[in-house]
């Protein structure tokens, strides 16, 4: 799952939180005893995003399998909102769900500070699950103790969608491996969109943002924000400079349809043509059609990712410490992690999965959206090819105070050095 | 203490000191509930955030305090998104307080006019305020979008290019101020309406009589007749212009107020510290800065009030 999603509609966020913890409040009565006595139980699940799980009909199949079991999902859009109220209620050790979800940006910050607060799977024997999912994936929820704090849903594998409409009219090839081998590289990619620029479409641009340009191309790389050993080094780490340098330049160049991601004039532009290209990790696609709708259907194809393979974002699910049903709750998350049902998943919803078993078993998956383009295939390499990120428990905010300052470079024109600076300054107000 | 002569024979055999305790007290017992409330709700999170306005808490691990003392409260002087967000708070509250009352006293001296119709057109004044926030402040939102807004659209019939109202910080604060107006401005008319309705009658005829015009009747008649009205706005509007909060959050829902904190006010960067960060004794110092921030405004306000007052008397 993606860091933010779509609108914000706080409203409907509190109106979640409210109801969940209604639900809690419903369901308090019964504990883990009475739940096997008459094998009726009702499992809470509180998520962010879209997991898909209720759109892909995961649910109602977990209910049908097991007789008594009645699942309940409670959904945030944006994960920052989730975020803070998860945390809120992990504070006050109330209202938590049974299953609360984890995006990967913040599992550091799960393993090193609230380990406490989380059931270790192990105890439920999560340990047999172990070869099951990829072992980058698998580590990053594993505690300083060797515990089992989540299990994995998704990953992001990168790649690029593109409108090939677009492209036609400005005279661009729309073949996805002749292009993945003209914008091979980041440069390749800005020059290419200097040249869509000059043919284009009235009120097209070539990227969306310079933010999606920067998280993507930071998603390529091992070390972001953080060193293996924990340090905070994103000042001076030369691959950040160089994903901030590519975004500068592109802002520079009028690349961008200065687009806030997930802001409602974001989700507006897909249907209206504002952008040719939009970095494109799985989790996107999802989106993408439910922004772009029937009528996009066809007109977007995806292809490689300029300048190699990387991963944004992904998921955990994770059992609270002070949930109500955590026998229960696992059962539930070890088979909606389990290799069938990801791969399930990825073909109707398009999140990627993390359990290797799945990863096989998509090999072929084609998406008839994207003109047949051989998903499978695509994001599968990419997801095999992508580095093993250094977390740290502060990646989310950093980011976003980078994105920010790029954002003031791309909106306002501000001096790049300047923004450099304010994102500095952003960040040292953040972590301190 | 005729309640004393007239209760004695109905109670003859409650002893005289009982009952001269229970007259005593009574009355305390009687407000007792809400002192009870206001102290677990107002009073003990008051002093409990000052507490921990000394300390260096996270939410994430609230149960390692370190003491800091007032070093929580000295970083806010070097804070330079502290005094962004104090400006804006400044800023915001003066280009929506103003025309506010300004448009409210316009509509409240039009109501007051013998008009088909009025009953309806006061309740409807009253609408935008019974809207909640978030509803309204999603719409203008909506309104002000750069690329698909209707504002821009309008603007580009008249051959305007299109602004970006969310980026930059002048566009940006007027269209959070714009909500406020909107949300407020119904309201005040119906206060200032309610303070003209109590001036009496005969002012206005006198000053007919002598050839004032309408316009010399406003200014001469209605305005000092609304004077205590219209400190009690200026009040309760420069609260509500510091506390300032949901409008800026839910304008982009960023907690930053922008990308570059162009519309951040004080109650946003409180949050933003708390609840985006998790930095609750720096919270809790911004809350105890706006509280006495709110307590010299008010108190400033007084002052002009008083001194305004002392002046008309002494001439």
């Amino acid at each position: 799952m993606p860091i933010a999603r779509a609108a914000k509609r706080r409203a409907v966020n509190l109106g979640a939180v409210v109801l969940a913890g209604a639900l809690l409040a419903a369901c308090g009565g019964s504990s883990d005893s009475s739940d096997s006595a008459d094998g009726k139980v009702t499992i809470t699940v509180d998520l962010f995003g879209s997991f898909g799980y209720k759109e892909a009909g995961l649910y109602e199949e977990y209910e049908k399998l097991n007789p008594g079991v009645t699942i309940k999902q409670t959904d945030t859009e944006d994960e920052a909102d989730y975020w803070k109220s998860l945390q809120t209620r992990l504070a006050g050790g109330g209202g938590l769900a049974d299953v609360q979800g984890i995006e990967v940006g913040r599992i550091a910050s799960v393993t090193q500070q609230q380990a406490d607060k989380f059931e270790d799977l192990k105890k439920y024997g999560a340990e047999e699950l172990k070869n099951e999912f990829a072992d980058a994936k698998w580590s990053a929820a594993t505690g300083k103790n060797g515990e089992v704090l989540g299990l994995g849903t998704d990953v992001g594998p990168e790649a690029m969608c593109y409108r090939t409409d677009l492209f036609k009219k400005a005279g661009l090839p729309t073949d996805r491996e002749e292009l993945a081998q003209k914008w091979s590289t980041w440069d390749g990619y800005v020059e290419l969109g200097k040249q869509y620029l000059k043919k284009a479409p009235k009120k097209s641009a070539w990227i969306d943002s310079v933010g999606s340009l920067y998280s993507i191309m930071i998603g390529q790389e091992k070390e972001r924000y953080y060193n293996a050993s924990g340090d905070l080094i994103w000042e001076t780490n030369p691959a950040l400079k160089t994903a901030w340098d590519t975004s500068v330049e592109a802002a520079e160049s009028g690349l961008s349809a200065k687009l806030d991601q997930w802001s409602p004039q974001w989700n507006q532009a897909f249907a209206a043509g504002s952008f040719a290209t939009i970095p494109c990790p799985a989790w996107m696609l999802g989106y993408i059609k439910g922004q772009a709708g029937d009528a996009g259907k066809g007109t977007w194809d995806i292809a490689k990712l300029p300048g190699g393979a990387g991963n944004w974002g992904g998921s955990y699910l994770a059992v609270p410490k002070a949930a109500k049903n955590k026998e229960a709750a696992y059962k539930l998350i070890k088979w909606l992690t389990a290799p069938e049902q990801q791969a399930k998943l990825f073909e109707k919803q398009g999140n990627f999965p993390s359990a290797t078993g799945a990863i096989d078993k998509v090999a072929d998956a084609k998406d008839p959206y994207f003109n047949d383009a051989p998903i499978g295939q695509i994001f599968g390499d990419a997801a095999k090819a992508a580095p093993v990120q250094v977390l740290g428990i502060h990646d989310q905010n950093v980011a976003q105070q980078i994105t920010n300052a790029l954002s003031e470079v791309e909106r306002k024109g501000t001096d790049p050095d300047k923004a450099w600076s304010n994102a500095k300054k952003g960040v040292e107000n953040t972590i301190g | 203490m005729t309640l004393t002569a007239s209760a004695k024979p109905i109670s003859p055999s409650r002893p005289p000191a009982v009952r001269r305790a229970w007259q005593k007290f009574s009355p305390y017992a009687y407000i007792a509930p809400f002192f009870t409330l206001f102290a677990a709700f107002g009073l003990f999170p008051l002093i409990y955030t000052a507490f921990v306005s000394l300390y260096r808490v996270e939410l994430q691990t609230p149960g390692d305090m370190e003491w800091r003392g007032l070093d929580n409260y000295t970083a806010l002087l070097s804070d330079d998104f502290f005094w962004t967000s104090l400006r804006n708070t400044f800023t915001i509250g003066v280009i929506s307080t103003v025309p506010q009352l300004v448009m409210a006293l316009g509509l409240a001296h039009l109501l007051n006019y013998k008009l088909r119709g009025r009953t309806f057109l006061r309740t409807a004044m009253l609408l935008p305020y019974a809207t909640s926030v978030a509803a309204a402040t999603l719409v203008f939102a909506q309104l002000f979008g750069r690329d698909f807004g209707l504002i821009n659209y309008v603007l580009g019939l008249v051959g305007i290019d299109p602004v970006d109202w969310q980026t930059g910080t002048v566009a940006s604060q007027i269209a959070v101020s714009t909500i406020v107006i909107w949300r407020w401005t119904g309201y005040n008319a119906l206060i200032y309406l309610a303070g003209m309705q109590s001036i009496p009658g005969e002012l206005y005829e006198a000053a007919e009589m002598d050839g004032a015009s309408k316009w010399r009747q406003f200014f001469h008649v209605t305005l000092p007749g609304l004077r205590p009205t219209i400190v009690f706005t200026v009040i309760v509007s420069t609260i509500g212009a510091t506390q300032l909060f949901g409008e800026p959050l839910l304008f982009e829902g960023s907690v930053s107020g922008g990308i570059s904190h162009q519309y951040q006010t004080l109650g946003l960067y409180m949050y933003e510290q708390g609840w985006g960060f998790f930095h609750l004794g720096r919270a809790a110092a911004i809350a105890w800065v706006m509280f006495l921030l709110i307590l010299v405004l008010v108190g400033v306000n007084t002052l002009i009030a008083r001194r305004r007052i002392r002046k008309e008397a002494g001439r």
